[in-house]
């Protein structure tokens, strides 16, 4: 999947450099990078942003690579999103979370990887969280994610009751240019395991429950900004519990076409493994 | 010790609540502004996106104006006498993208005059309040 992943962002990259001139023209960052799930937002947390740096006049798209790895395990995602007249945006995300070690002790084979794939949509309700200043409303948006996973013997076999599930989220975020500060607020409904990775539901919960997700940034430059994050996760499966996750980020955008995210992420207990710290690394390249 | 922090915190709440002029001051007050303005023009004269808006003005006339504006904007002590935002750009129908157009130009003229961030996002944040009387009027 990596390689498909490198393939798929070599190929963006060509394209990129053949149409550099007709990149859309929203502000640097104002569309967010790809969250770990594909929507325009932050690393874990999407925000209200639409995807990709298209107007009220024009479409704009983003592309990324994302690789998490942490002490025990490794996330791929790849993707796009693409944005509709800074109004609705549609994305895709497919995660490929390699169990290295794990995978062998669970009796599933050394590296063996669980997949999923990630269908977004997204609609701006209200405002504009850059545009509007002097006031403190934020930009509001509606959100779901549909996660249809790869191999739902297995994590039924761990105690998942479903191998598919949709996300809603509503979400709130705003710039305050005077304070050169990004706020987000996201609460989402959800019954997925480990963001779906571990299937949806479990025995010991099997309903949605609110989850909070919270971003603040502060923009150091118009290129870039740094902030912290945390998401609230649900603890459905009686096999392994499950934690919060949070990090610590800084993305520089080069330019309108590409934008570098790194970041140190919490991942806490997943499966077997406790204490998982990961570098977060994510490539956007934007049309 | 307890004093100690008791004056660090003074010092930062005073420097968070610096004179209402620090921006202007930050910007290099009127002759800075004017800087700005002029290197904005250069660049805003060579983008596809903002230089039919501006070719037609009265150049001088117009960054004298728009010098004028910023300085009042950053409670400066100077005096604007032109037309309101939503006066001068009636009619013009801005789209967003020129706005956005503007924006990163006068971005780029602070950077090449070593506005402050903060400074330069004080301003925008100003500027972007306004946006309902320039875009699509």
């Amino acid at each position: 999947m990596f390689k498909v992943g490198i393939t798929s962002l070599c190929l963006s990259v060509l394209l990129v450099t053949s149409i550099n001139a007709s990149t859309s023209g929203k502000l640097l960052l104002s569309g967010g990078v790809n969250q770990v799930e594909g929507s325009a937002g932050g690393g874990l947390t999407p925000w209200a942003f639409i995807g990709g740096y298209g107007t009220e006049d024009e479409i704009g798209a983003n592309a990324f690579i994302t690789n998490v790895k942490s002490s025990d395990y490794n996330m791929v995602s790849t993707g796009f999103v693409v944005g509709f007249y800074n109004r609705f945006e549609f994305s895709f995300a497919h995660q490929s979370f390699d169990t290295r070690d794990v995978g062998a002790t669970l009796g599933l084979g050394q590296g063996y990887e669980l997949k999923q794939n990630v269908f977004g949509a997204k609609v701006r309700l209200f405002g504009d969280g850059i545009l509007e200043q002097g006031n403190l409303f934020p930009q509001i948006s509606f959100g779901l994610q549909y996660k249809k996973h790869e191999q739902g013997r297995v994590v039924k076999s761990y105690g998942a009751k479903d191998d598919s599930g949709i996300d809603f989220y509503l979400n709130a975020t705003k710039v305050i240019l005077s304070e050169s500060l990004l706020m987000n607020l996201t609460l989402r409904a959800t019954k997925a395991n480990q963001i779906g990775i571990m299937g949806f539901g479990g025995d010991r919960k099997n309903n949605y429950e609110l989850m909070p997700e919270f971003s603040i940034g502060y923009l150091f430059t118009r290129k870039f900004i740094a902030g912290f994050e945390y998401r609230f996760k649900p603890n459905n499966l009686g096999v392994a519990t499950e934690d919060d996750w949070l990090d610590v980020f800084g993305t520089y955008a080069f330019n309108k076409n590409f934008a570098l995210t790194i970041a140190y992420a919490y991942l806490g207990n997943i499966v077997l493994k406790d204490k998982q710290s990961s570098l977060y690394t994510s490539l956007q390249v934007g049309f | 010790m307890f004093k100690k922090y008791t004056v660090c915190l003074l010092l930062l709440i005073s420097c968070a609540s610096t004179d209402k002029l620090s921006t202007y001051h930050d910007f290099g007050e009127k002759k800075g502004i004017e800087k700005v303005v002029d290197d904005l023009f250069v660049y805003l004269l060579k983008d596809e996106r903002t230089k039919e808006s501006f070719q037609r003005l009265n150049l001088d006339k117009t960054k004298e104006g728009l010098s004028n504006f910023i300085c009042v904007t950053l409670e400066g002590p100077c005096k604007y006498e032109g037309q309101s935002m939503k006066r001068a750009h009636k009619g013009q129908e801005i789209t967003e993208r020129q706005f956005y157009g503007m924006v990163e130009n006068m971005q780029k003229a602070m950077n090449k005059n070593n506005i402050p961030q903060r400074a330069q996002n004080k301003l925008l944040g100003k500027l972007a309040a306004m946006h309902k009387d320039i875009i699509g009027n």
